[in-house]
């Protein structure tokens, strides 16, 4: 079966899209690592290839279940199970790693062999409550989730041992990065595939023909196109590069057709894009070198007040009286925020002037841009953020009136999806080069 | 703002440039024996600029504008910025400014190493810029020498009137004159500034015959980077010699063998030998990273076809030629002229004139953060000459001679994207 991917390579995440011949998403994968381009895109890849594979198992297995009401629910079930073992399987790379650098440590405290036996050793316990039914994970990322149980359990040695808790969690760090390094580490579809349906004992049988069937599958790759801030590097020819800007504008079209212009707030930059009713790009805007009221400031702000990015938005939504900041400079908005806390004001008034303050750099440059017209997409890290969309839709509307407004619970795949689309458009054309 | 006629020149000289830099090379041998000499220096401005007068004078001309650019494109301009910073001048004010007083605090060493005379005459000569009133203000008290003041009056309505005209040669006889007759000791010599004026014309046509061969696909030249170099010479000291009409002669002839050849445009990294996009600028370079921005734009195959800085000296192109017959007048008329006095809507024509005359794909604003003048209504510009000749304009930020305000990475990721909008537009391409 014939693919096109579209990769986009963040700065702090690496996304992909698969796309069938016909345009459909079949699927999206995403990884944090970035330290090596090149895997960072293998992993995002394998991880949307394996997202692809289950959607074409799901279709089949739609067709030929005994009872079509259950299937959701077991293919639900066979993911968990596969993922699990996915997760099994880079838990035991971290364990050689972890062995290989203890074993690198000059001075090495006697018990610590036994200690990182004992940590891994409750990790693999964990697993299958990990990917229960029902099971809440905060984040789907291996480092993110590995990361959180060890150094609890670490902590929890440490103290009971006595052995440096920063020994122990040095270690970890060393190691993670050669997990999220390895593709390997992810392990095969065909394997981890078996493994889950042996887990399901006495399902539809039909759900192993549909297995059997899609791993038997090629997925060939026809076409390839890369964008993001790494694209330079990304390993693709030049002629498979498009900016994310062209990118953006286009996966914003195929979420949304109506779309005229198109936000979107990244870590590192914000652009503000109009497009034309194909999606194609007619003007941008993007802010200058400094790089105030882009996510990162967000970031900044949590580790001010100590807290996760994610927990921003939802505090500052409480608020009823935002304060009003004007200062979108990173690090005077530090300071602002420390003179507010002092004078007594709320957090979550403080947060909201804040989160309003950026979204007023981002109405600058959609001004500048040519407007707001309708419909306007929000994309990028910041239109998770329900307070930071909230401040957009408020300022758009007295600004320019009503506007539908539409933020796609994919939108962080929106450069990948258009960079896919550009991927199959030249396929297609190479196609018709071929046939002519 | 004003063209760099030096540094970071092609890798392959051409004769026309071994004879420029020999050209200026002897002008700031002049200057530096001044001292010596007695020789009469006057600095003064690009824009609106008196060379022939003062030549018919024998006044030699400073150019501090330029000073500061090849300062930047001597990669100096950080220190004199900085040493202009300590003595009190705030971040925004037009890097010029601050890179020619930083030179002039650092024992005024120009662009060849040699040290630049003190000013006999401050000549402001174009008051388009308010910048420059200031600058030239700061200047006097450090020198404590005399200033004539030309006013220019704005073309608010996109001509000159005869108004206009009387009042700019009015203050010629009665301020500017005098005083460069005070300074020198020397009788005004019309005929001497007629001499002049007929050279400048000579010159004036080669260098629109060399900036409109840009008309030619593949264009022979780079009417953006490339044309900073032509326009050196008649933007700056030699308006009017004879070494100006042989630059031309030469220049043309050079740039007429490329086109016989089909030749695309040489740059400091090689030729371009594939033209994929036409592009007109709007905006003055970036001087501190000149060759890593031509870079930028050689290395996607696109070419300037056409650019209003290249005009900050002169819109030559629109018919204007210095005219002997009328030796105050075309004084005027040449002042009143200059790309930064004309209004927007003229600067709209201009540039939309240039997208269909250039046949060019597409253009571009380099927008510079502290320089008004060229800045102010851009985004407006942009808009309008978009609408009005169909093609895709592109908006990048940066800055004259300060480093710190050109962020590479953010003007590649503009640059490449807007050429990609481009290829993207164009008819009948897939992606
Ligand atoms: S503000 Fe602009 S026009 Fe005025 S001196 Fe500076 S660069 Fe030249």
């Amino acid at each position: 079966m014939n693919y096109t991917v579209g990769i986009d390579l963040g700065s702090t995440t690496t996304k992909a899209v698969v796309l069938g011949e016909d345009g459909t998403v079949l699927g999206r994968g995403i990884t944090n690592s970035r330290s090596n381009y090149d895997v960072a895109c293998q992993v995002a890849l394998s991880e949307a290839l394996i997202n692809t594979r289950f959607s074409l198992i799901a279709g089949e297995f739609r067709g030929i279940a005994r009872d079509p009401s259950q299937a959701t629910t077991l293919i639900g079930a066979l993911e968990r199970k596969f993922r699990a073992e996915q997760y099994r399987s880079q838990l035991r790379v971290l364990d050689t790693e972890l062995r290989r650098f203890l074993s690198r440590l000059l001075t090495r405290p006697p018990a610590a062999a036994a200690i990182v036996d004992r940590i891994v050793e409750r990790m693999h316990g964990e697993i299958d409550a990990l990917y229960a039914e029902g099971a809440r994970r905060k984040s789907d990322f291996f480092r993110d989730l590995a990361g959180s149980r060890y150094l609890a359990l670490a902590e929890d040695e440490a103290r009971a041992t006595g052995v440096s808790f920063d020994l122990l969690a040095g270690l970890f760090d060393k190691a993670i990065l050669d997990v999220e390094n390895s593709a390997e580490a992810a392990g095969h579809f065909d394997q981890h595939a078996a493994v889950a349906l042996a887990g399901l004992p006495g399902a539809d049988p039909a759900l192993t023909t549909a297995v059997a069937r899609v791993s038997a599958l090629t997925l060939e790759q026809i076409g390839s196109v890369g964008t993001g801030y790494g694209r330079q590097r990304l390993p693709f020819p030049e002629g498979r590069i498009r900016s994310e800007i062209l990118c953006h504008g286009l996966g914003a079209h195929a979420m949304f057709p109506h779309t005229r212009t198109v936000l979107d707030i990244g870590g590192q930059d914000t652009k503000a894009i109009q497009v034309d009713e194909q999606g194609i790009v007619t003007s941008f805007q993007m802010n200058d070198r400094c790089a105030a009221g882009c996510g990162r400031y967000l970031g900044y702000i949590a580790d001010e007040m100590s807290l996760g990015l994610h927990e921003l938005g939802p505090i500052a939504i409480q608020s009823s009286a935002p304060v009003r900041i004007n200062s979108t400079c990173t690090v005077f908005a530090g300071a602002e925020l420390r003179e507010r806390l002092s004078l007594g004001e709320k957090r979550e008034d403080i947060l909201a002037g804040l989160h309003r303050a950026i979204v007023l750099r981002a109405m600058s440059l959609l001004a500048r841009s040519g407007g707001v017209k309708d419909e306007f997409t929000f994309t990028g890290g910041v239109a998770r953020n329900q307070a930071a969309v909230a401040a957009l839709v408020k300022l758009v509307n007295e600004n320019y009136g009503a506007r539908t407004v539409n933020i796609s619970d994919d939108s962080i795949y929106t450069g990948a999806l258009g960079a896919a689309l550009f991927a199959l458009r030249s396929a297609g054309s190479r196609e018709c080069r071929r046939t002519a | 703002m004003s063209p760099a006629p030096t540094a970071a020149a092609p890798a392959r000289k051409d004769d026309s440039q071994v004879r420029q830099k020999a050209m200026i090379a002897r002008h700031f041998d002049r200057l530096a024996a001044a001292p010596e000499t007695g020789a009469r220096t006057a600095y003064t401005f690009v824009p609106g600029n008196l060379t022939e007068l003062l030549l018919s004078f024998d006044v030699l001309p400073v150019l501090p504008e330029i000073n500061a650019l090849q300062s930047a494109m001597r990669g100096k301009t950080a220190e004199y910025i900085a040493i202009a910073e300590k003595h009190g001048h705030s971040e925004d004010v037009c890097t010029y400014v601050k890179s020619d007083i930083g030179m002039m605090k650092s024992g005024n060493i120009g662009p060849t190493g040699q040290r630049l005379p003190s000013p006999d005459l401050l000549l402001l000569s174009y008051t388009g810029c308010f910048t420059f009133m200031k600058w030239f203000e700061l200047l006097r008290e450090e020198y404590h020498c005399p200033v004539a003041m030309l006013h220019v009056p704005y073309q608010a309505d996109g001509r000159i009137t005869d108004a206009m005209r009387t009042y700019v040669v009015d203050q010629l006889k009665q301020v500017v004159i005098p005083k460069l007759e005070e300074v020198t000791g020397r009788k005004y010599d019309e005929d001497r500034l007629r001499e002049h004026l007929a050279r400048s014309a000579q010159a004036e046509d080669d260098l629109v015959w060399v900036l409109q061969s840009a008309k030619n696909v593949p264009s022979p030249i780079d009417a953006y980077f490339g044309a900073v170099y032509y326009v050196g010479p008649i933007f700056s000291a030699f308006r009017g010699t004879t070494d100006a009409v042989d630059y031309y002669r030469e220049l043309r002839e050079e740039i007429a063998e490329r086109i016989r050849q089909g030749k695309g445009p040489v740059t400091p990294e090689g030729e371009v030998e594939r033209e994929r996009f036409r592009v007109v600028v709007e905006g003055p370079p970036n001087w501190t990273s000149f060759r890593q921005f031509w870079k930028m734009f050689a290395d996607e195959g696109a070419v300037a076809v056409a650019s209003t800085y290249s005009k900050v000296g002169g819109v030559y192109d629109l018919g204007f030629r210095h005219d002997p017959d009328h030796p105050l007048e075309t004084l005027a008329d040449y002042c009143l002229g200059c790309y930064t006095n004309l209004s927007l809507p003229t600067r709209i024509d201009l540039l939309t004139r240039y997208v269909s005359e250039y046949r060019a794909d597409g253009f571009l604003i380099n927008s510079v953060k502290s320089c008004n003048s060229f800045s102010a209504g851009q985004l407006h510009i942009l808009r309008e000459v978009e609408a009005r000749s169909g093609r895709p304009g592109g908006f990048i930020e940066s800055d004259l001679v300060d480093p710190r305000y050109f962020s590479a990475a953010n003007i590649k990721n503009r640059l490449e994207s807007y050429f990609q909008m481009i290829e993207q537009k164009r008819p009948g391409v897939a992606s």
